[in-house]
């Protein structure tokens, strides 16, 4: 069953929980704050999360929204979960890229490759 | 008939420190590269860069003081863009802004927008005092 809060759409897929974004843009520092505080909450609501976060919908992000990935990682870190993005578009990639974030965050060209990934 | 592609464009805004002036500024500079037929790699590059500047100048620049404006402009010239931010804030110094893909700062929440603007942009020139910045992209056609 896919619920839904404000900013994101998520289902579990066993023991994973698969989200995906609302928005295509993830630039408005209200939106990421929101996107943050969602995802912050399905993490809490994990004992040892795992998190599959589906980038599909994704056409922009800010280094803003880069920064509250960061933090939704080291959440997870802390709770020893896993997380894996997938599904990122090339462009966007390319600021992962850029970034040097594709060092930290574990990346897969989809969501099966994501989910086989655990 | 005047041939559009050759007509430059102008526009200046002074506008509150406030989430909704970015939007202001955003819409009118895409319209502005899509009345030219820029491509989706040029306008990915300005609204990403343009996104970044203007952040930082309502965020760092006037700490998001509704009551403390910004200024941008923009040109559109040729096949080039010049973009220019600036905010009522005191400045800072360009050289202090530690390197965010250094290995201790991977890791760090924030201080990535200057590089992503670099990259993304030909030019990217701050006053002395540091409080506003000049974006150049060429080959917009």
């Amino acid at each position: 069953m896919t619920e839904g809060v404000e900013r994101l759409k998520f289902h579990e897929q066993g023991d994973v929980m698969v989200v995906e974004f609302k928005d295509s843009k993830i630039l408005d520092d209200t939106v990421i704050q929101e996107i943050g505080d969602e995802l912050f909450g399905l993490v809490d609501k994990q004992f040892r999360p795992k998190m599959v976060l589906d980038f599909t919908n994704v056409d922009y992000l800010s280094s803003a929204a880069l920064g509250k990935l960061i933090t939704l990682h080291k959440r997870v870190r802390e709770k020893k979960g896993h997380l894996r993005f997938c599904a990122i578009k090339p462009k966007i990639y390319d600021v992962f890229r850029i970034t040097k974030l594709d060092k930290i965050f574990e990346i897969h060209e989809d969501r099966d490759k994501a989910l086989g990934s655990f | 008939m005047v041939d559009a592609e050759q007509t430059a464009e102008q526009r200046e805004f002074v506008l509150p420190s406030v989430p909704e002036s970015r939007e202001t500024v955003e819409r009118a500079v895409m319209e502005a590269l899509e009345r030219r037929g820029c491509g989706e790699d040029v306008l990915f590059a300005v609204r990403l860069a343009l996104e970044e500047a203007v952040v930082n100048a309502i965020r760092h620049g006037n700490k998001s003081d509704p009551n403390k404006r910004i200024c941008v402009s923009y040109l559109v010239e040729d096949a080039r863009i010049v973009i220019s931010v600036e905010d009522e804030g005191s400045g800072f110094d360009l050289d202090s802004v530690p390197d965010p893909t250094a290995e201790e700062n991977l890791e760090a929440d924030h201080g990535r927008g200057i590089l992503l603007m670099r990259v993304y942009m030909d030019e990217v020139v701050y006053n002395e005092r540091g409080n506003r910045v000049t974006l150049t992209k060429m080959g917009i056609m």
